[in-house]
């Protein structure tokens, strides 16, 4: 694997071949000396033209555990703020000699664009492009489920069978894309729910089932039930009447969580809107698995990190 | 011959299941004997068949000396120096016995000795989860043609063998049939 842009291609072996490393890793996390040697040498540069706390600092932490040096390159307070083109930016890192450059940006497409214009060679991991595709988030996400089911046992497993319920605003949503066809490819059945404003064209044509109920849903008893943030810096259009109108109809509240099965986890990809989205009860209680999710971001981009760059041609 | 089994050459093979068997008891014999008697031996196998001769190794060593020994998995993937030179390799887990290794004596355990990078990587990869009194070197086969100054302080078998050559070791618990094959 060169690069990990998209998890609508990726197949189903490499999947859970990338989540298995992660278990690994995952042990690692758990040693007094947090830190493997593998990428010694070796330069990742997070690009982050779109801001970004979490998804940063769980790539910076990754690459260091594997040893390699971490360049940070962020949107303000460098030449992307002068209006320096993506093309110009590659080529600098590319005379810096980056072997990896994790990229998040507000275009889609502009990870695609990098890895395979010519400008660089180094491998390229999306970290968020648009309303595209965020696979680590999905990896992730896929990671903390397999690890909730199947426990010490995950190692090979898939997801087959788990039905996930993904509410909210799936319009600007890439955790929703990169989930949906992740999802798919592990044996997963996917339902959205959303205000039908919140819904993308096209839906209908992609894998999954699309309701507008979120209690209908909840009386199904879904595996899983993962909250998507309300996304206030995308939100430019009337897209709900009001906050406390969307809370009542499509948040996870108290009541809500008291109806949900006690199997069923509760996800969601951060930062929480609390009260809004989901409540503070539904985001603290023993079925949240939001700081699983943040402590597994860690493993599962260590294992990325570690399928595309610690490779080479047989020699 | 002073160490390791008579040669039976069955085909290509060089070890048949009873020469494993008691290459194996004779190893877990000298690991008792230069232990003197201590009982804080860790037995950490090399996946993937590094690990099951391990688990096998530390079965013997009981029914010898019971007590004298734990025994885990020793995953040296990432500590490997030739990880940019081929496909991405799979990783296994390590599993480290709950005492920890800090002053014990560990035993890596693997089943083919050749360029000794293997083992310079364990080491590292030992170095990394603690500081044991002394590491020891337990190979089933140990076939020349080292690139390290390394050596096995237990060898089941020396097998002198060309580079062009590959040595097959199969075991039961993995690979149906039990020899080591010379091909």
């Amino acid at each position: 694997m060169r690069h990990l842009l998209t998890t609508q291609t990726l197949p189903r072996d490499a999947a859970i071949a990338i989540l298995d490393t992660a278990e690994d890793m995952a042990a690692v996390s758990g040693r007094e000396v947090k830190k493997l040697p593998t990428l010694r040498g070796r330069t990742v540069v997070n690009l982050f033209v779109e801001d970004s706390t979490r998804t940063r600092i769980s790539f910076e932490v990754a690459a260091k555990r594997l040893s390699a040096d971490v360049i940070n390159f962020s949107a303000k307070g460098s030449s992307l703020s002068k209006g320096e083109s993506l093309k110009d930016t590659a080529r600098t890192l590319h005379a810096m000699g980056a072997d990896g450059v994790v990229i998040r940006h507000p275009a889609s497409g502009a990870p695609h664009t990098l890895a395979h214009a010519g400008w660089i060679d180094a491998g390229v991991v999306n970290a968020g492009d648009g309303a595209h595709e965020h696979p680590t988030q999905a990896l992730l996400d896929a990671f903390t489920i397999r690890r909730r089911l199947h426990g010490e046992a995950s190692r090979g497993q898939g997801l087959d069978g788990v039905t996930v319920t993904i509410v909210g605003d799936v319009l600007h949503s890439r955790v929703a894309r990169s989930n949906l066809w992740l999802l798919r490819t592990l044996g997963a059945e996917v339902r959205f729910v959303a205000p039908a404003t919140l819904l993308p064209y096209g839906t209908a044509s992609w894998p999954v089932t699309v309701g507008v109920d979120l209690d209908a849903a909840i009386a199904d008893g879904p595996d899983v039930l993962m909250m998507l943030r309300i996304q206030h810096e995308r939100m430019h259009a009337a897209y709900f009447p009001s906050e406390r109108e969307y809370a009542r109809q499509w948040g996870l509240t108290d009541a809500r969580l008291a109806r949900l099965p006690a199997r069923t986890m509760v996800m969601h990809p951060g930062p929480m809107n609390r009260g809004l989205e989901i409540s503070a009860a539904a985001a603290d209680s023993p079925q949240s698995t939001v700081l699983d999710q943040v402590a597994n971001g860690v493993s599962v981009r260590m294992s990325v990190l570690y399928h595309l760059l610690a490779t080479g041609e047989a020699s | 011959m002073k160490k390791g089994v008579p040669l039976v050459v069955h085909g290509n093979v060089v070890l048949q299941a009873d020469d494993i068997r008691r290459a194996l008891k004779r190893i877990a014999h000298e690991i008792v004997e230069s232990s003197k008697g201590s009982s804080d031996l860790v037995l950490l196998g090399i996946p993937t068949r590094g690990a099951i001769l391990a688990t096998r190794l530390a079965a013997t060593l009981e029914s010898i000396e019971p007590g004298c020994a734990s025994v885990g998995t020793l995953d040296v993937t990432m500590y490997r120096d030739d990880l940019g030179r081929q496909p991405t390799r799979a990783t296994h887990p390590t599993s480290i016995p709950d005492g920890g290794i800090d002053g014990k004596t560990v035993v890596l355990v693997d089943d083919v000795l050749m360029s000794g990078r293997t083992i310079r990587a364990a080491l590292d990869a030992v170095a990394a989860i603690g500081r044991p009194k002394a590491v020891r070197l337990a190979v089933l086969v140990d076939r020349g043609h080292r690139e390290l100054p390394i050596r096995a302080d237990f060898v089941g078998k020396n097998l002198p063998s060309a580079t062009s050559e590959r040595i097959h070791v199969r075991l039961h618990e993995i690979d149906g049939n039990e020899e080591v094959a010379i091909q």
